[in-house]
């Protein structure tokens, strides 16, 4: 259904040779990642990819039994990038089940918290890590031919960034050496320093609790955040006109590069920044509070938004097996039959999960390969198992609130296609507006593209919370912490956005203790290998029928445009995918009947 | 050539930092935020008298795949120079897991199949110069060595022996912290530098292997919050400003020096900034301070006493933190795992 299969060619059963290249581990990520892959270089396309993780810590096994309150402190280090992520939305699942609302000063605080969050990783993420793919040195070695070009290409925006060509800015992201590299190291720590403001610590935060926070709400703590917000707002101005430039370029260089990464638009978002005068965290109302989140949660499908309604996409959630190192637990314990509005949950639904981890040996070819199990989002119209993908992050976000057309805030605007995003004066630059537009295609550059432009709809919500954080410190109401009892028996979910994507997480309370929790983060969503019905997962789909551009052939090849495609979905493991790169050894021919049914999804 | 016996002296060296282990890569991930000094100030050579340092971790690399993988094959081999072994993550015991693997990095190029992180380890640790383990996890298991945890997972100095020595003759350096404070993981890396360069003593560390001048306090003692302590006015629930014991703070027994130190350039921080302390630095965590939120025992027998019974508070408190010194007993490399896994709900 979803899938691109490899090319008219596979299809015709006409017989090609291809090289089996693998990369593993892949780096610059977080995370155990490999990726297999089967090229047919003749044609310059990938034909098949298999996405790997060979890493199992297994927290939805040991927390079972632990008191519910330890859960965040738990959680958090699942992630070692966004481990605040999963504490906030431990957080509010744990709000669910305890029925306690935190004061909305807390809210703020999480607020910027989370928001101070997404312009850290964002940009070390981008420029540290993905931006290495497209700077100066990797290009050289890759396209000589496009960075020739490149040296002659002026930047558009040149007046913005102060970068005359497109090389000139391929060379600032040089690793340790290039300005902008040099710069987001920088901006990363400032950004993380704000971060630690409100949640005490960087990645494992300190102060955040279920009911509210410990940060102790002074204006002080405000003022630091605030001068360190518009410390680094030059840069985040500067920021997304070097990435349209750049991004530009390479379709213009390179006619065709859209097909890069492309796949059929099918993106989840479950919402990020709770709005403290709508949120109770009460299910039954959940579709309200849900919709009032300042990014909306919505899930995209071939451009139209199907739902913005959390609960219809709680229901929705299926996670199969199929190539993943674990029994089933279809026989399992049901601990939820029904959701508290009288639906009915399924087994396959993260609250009845049973996790049984079966370690085993690797069978890429016709077995399971993979510790990464394949979530899917079942549609009832069609009865399709679609494999959402989070577009890395800020992709499905821009695009979800975008098309929603219900955040307004002064700073930004979702406006029906597009956001609008508005930043104050700062050091070097003017007030900015900036606009996100819904792009043609879901590929390898718009998800490095939306990248950019979401380091700054977090500044501009984060100058949005401090101004009602400060308005309810101005007010004497400077509670942040509402004390709450754990019930014996109860249910919770919870609902946010860790920085490169959609994250649940569902616990169900048994005599006062865990009895299961279940948290599913964005990569097992991106990452995720065949599932029971034969669909590859978001990375294996992306990179199946990818065009390939780099230069080099079999025996210099670096896979660069796979490497960039894996990397625009921000893989983070702990929450996984391994290349190998092959040298170009031809190991075997295969005729695409071969494997060409198991690509039918 | 071969590492053994390498005199000080070194000019140049290699970093060969696996995150493989289990973890959430949040070391590598912490110590990009240290400034003090940063990890680029090393790299380029801008710390003067430090050796140049030749940098492999995965999270940073240009490199992928076998490119990235070439140096640990190298040294293996004894093709690399000198190098630090930096070890990130818990270390899983395969040997309860039949044909399967809980973690590995790269293949066998021989075979294809995966190599463990433990064979990593089996090859590696005995040919650095320094072997340093990086966080809790890598320290004393941490979080993924939990009661009930299915993979059997132990700290460093559980798999390769306490009395573990590396080929410059250093006993394994222990910089537990969940994840580690930045700066001292760069302030400990830049000794071993010194050190290796011929320009500093041997490191000094304490029993559980961990440098005396971070780990020697405790957060309480280094907590600006204390005075509320001596005054015995305490916070009871996480609004107020005052001292967190009754409401979760484990800061009078564990080591480390969070509060005097901020978490990032003197910014953030735990129970100074209103985080109660989870005892994350230490060989019991988490275990033996579970549930966090709840007053940890005998805090209130000792907050009542203060001022004249100072002696006896201190040789109270240092019994409990002698057992917040001891891992749990099932963190261990023997052949059946002994956590008390149960994958099913309601079977204990």
């Amino acid at each position: 259904m979803t899938t691109r299969t490899a090319g008219a060619k596979q299809q015709a059963g006409e017989s090609r040779e291809l090289v089996e290249m693998s990369w593993d581990p892949i780096t610059r990520i977080i995370g155990n990642l490999g990726i297999y892959t089967k090229i047919d270089f003749k044609n310059r396309e990938v034909v098949e990819c298999k996405s790997t993780s060979s890493l199992f810590r297994g927290y939805s096994v040991f927390m079972k039994g632990k008191d519910p309150r330890d859960a965040h402190f738990i959680t958090s280090r699942i992630c070692g990038i966004c481990g605040d992520n999963h504490a906030v939305c431990s957080i509010y699942a744990q709000n669910m089940a305890y029925g306690v609302k935190p004061p909305p000063l807390a809210e703020w605080i999480i607020n910027l918290g989370e928001a101070a969050e997404y312009m850290f990783d964002h940009t070390l993420f981008q420029d540290n890590l993905v931006f290495v793919d497209y700077c100066e040195q990797m290009v050289k070695e890759t396209n000589p031919s496009l960075l020739r070009r490149a040296e002659t290409a002026e930047a558009p925006n040149a007046g913005v960034h102060g970068f005359r060509t497109i090389a000139d800015i391929m060379r600032a992201f040089n690793p340790f050496s290039g300005a902008v590299y040099k710069e987001a190291l920088h901006v990363s720590r400032v950004t993380r320093e704000m971060c630690c403001l409100m949640e005490g610590r960087h990645v494992h935060p300190s102060t955040l609790y279920p009911g509210g926070v410990g940060t102790v709400a002074t204006p002080q703590v405000f003022t630091d955040y605030l001068v360190r917000l518009l410390r680094v707002l030059d840069f985040v101005k500067k920021a997304v006109p070097m990435n349209d430039d750049l991004f530009d370029f390479f379709y213009e260089a390179l006619p065709g590069y859209e097909e890069v990464g492309r796949r059929r638009v099918m993106l989840g978002c479950w919402g990020a920044f709770q709005d403290p005068a709508v949120v109770d965290y009460d299910y039954r109302t959940m579709n309200a509070w849900g919709r009032n989140m300042f990014v909306t949660p919505g899930i995209v499908l071939d451009g139209e938004l199907l739902t913005t309604n959390l609960v219809d996409i709680n229901l929705g959630i299926r996670i199969l097996l199929g190539s993943s190192y674990y029994d089933d637990w279809q026989s399992e314990e049901t601990f939820v039959t029904h959701d508290p509005l009288g639906n009915p949950v399924d087994q396959r639904h993260p609250w009845n999960q049973t996790t049984l981890p079966k370690p085993q040996k690797r069978d890429l070819e016709h077995g399971n390969y993979s510790w990464v199990m394949s979530p899917r989002w079942y549609d009832q119209r069609t009865g399709d198992h679609l494999a959402l993908d989070t577009g890395g992050g800020p992709l499905a976000r821009l695009w979800s609130t975008a098309l929603a057309g219900l955040v307004d805030t002064g700073t930004v605007r979702a406006t029906g296609r597009s956001v609008e995003i508005n930043l104050p004066k700062s050091g070097s630059l003017p007030e900015m507006r900036l606009e996100w537009k819904v792009p043609r295609w879901a590929n390898t550059i718009e998800r490095n593209r939306a990248r950019a432009y979401f380091v700054a709809y977090a500044a501009a919500m984060a100058v949005h919370f401090l101004e009602q954080a400060l308005g309810e410190v101005r007010a004497g109401r400077t509670q942040v912490f509402t004390d709450f009892d754990v019930p014996d028996d109860a249910i919770g979910c919870g609902f946010h956005e860790a920085v490169r994507g959609v994250l649940s997480h569902h616990m169900v309370i048994r005599d006062g203790k865990i009895a299961n929790y279940h948290p599913y983060p964005p990569t097992p969503w991106n990452a995720s290998p065949r599932d029971m019905y034969g669909t590859p997962g978001p990375y294996e789909d992306a990179v199946q029928g990818l065009p390939i551009f780099e230069e080099n052939g079999p025996d210099e090849f670096k896979g660069i445009d796979i490497m960039r495609t894996v990397r625009s979905f921000d893989p983070c493991l702990p929450c996984g995918v391994h290349m190998y790169l092959g040298g170009g050894k031809e190991l075997k021919q295969v005729h695409s009947p071969t494997f060409g049914a198991s690509l039918s999804g | 050539m071969t590492t053994t016996q390498t005199p000080t002296g070194l000019d140049e060296l290699h970093i060969l930092w696996t995150s493989e282990g289990m973890s959430c890569d949040g070391d590598t991930v912490s110590v990009t935020a240290a400034s003090l000094p940063s990890l680029e100030d090393v790299l380029l050579g801008l710390v003067p008298g430090l050796p140049k340092v030749h940098l492999h971790n995965k999270v940073l690399a240009t490199e992928v795949g076998d490119a990235f993988m070439a140096a640990f094959h190298q040294a293996h081999h004894d093709e690399l120079g000198p190098f630090i072994l930096v070890v990130e993550g818990s270390i899983p015991n395969e040997r309860i897991n039949g044909d399967g693997y809980w973690t590995s990095m790269g293949n066998d190029p021989a075979t294809g199949e995966p190599i463990t992180v433990n064979e990593w380890i089996d090859r590696l640790a005995p040919k650095a110069w320094a072997v340093v383990a990086i966080g809790t996890c890598a320290t004393y298991g941490g979080i993924h060595a939990m009661a009930g945890n299915p993979t059997g997972c132990m700290g460093l100095a559980d798999y390769l022996g306490k009395d573990f020595r590396s080929a410059g003759g250093l006993p394994i350096v222990n910089v537990p912290g969940c994840p580690v404070q930045p700066d001292n993981f760069m302030e400990t890396l830049t000794w071993l530098l010194y050190q290796a360069a011929g320009m500093a003593p041997t490191i000094p560390l304490d029993e559980m292997l961990r440098p005396t001048w971070l780990f020697g306090k405790t957060v309480h003692e280094g907590c600006d919050r204390g005075g509320y302590y001596e005054q015995g006015d305490f916070a009871h629930d996480y609004n107020s400003p005052k001292c967190l014991v009754r409401v979760g703070c484990w800061g009078p027994v564990v080591n480390c020096n969070v509060t005097k130190r901020g978490w990032m350039d003197g910014v953030g921080g735990c129970p100074n900034v209103g985080g109660i302390c989870i005892a994350c630095t230490m060989p019991g965590f988490p275990d033996k301070f579970m549930p966090f939120m709840d007053e940890p025992p005998g805090g209130s027998v000792s907050a009542a006493l203060s001022g004249a019974y100072g002696s006896l508070i201190r040789r109270m408190r240092s019994i409990t933190n002698n057992t917040a010194n001891k891992e749990p007993k099932w963190r261990h490399n023997r052949r059946r795992l002994t956590s008390g896994y149960d994958a099913r709900w309601g079977n204990g």
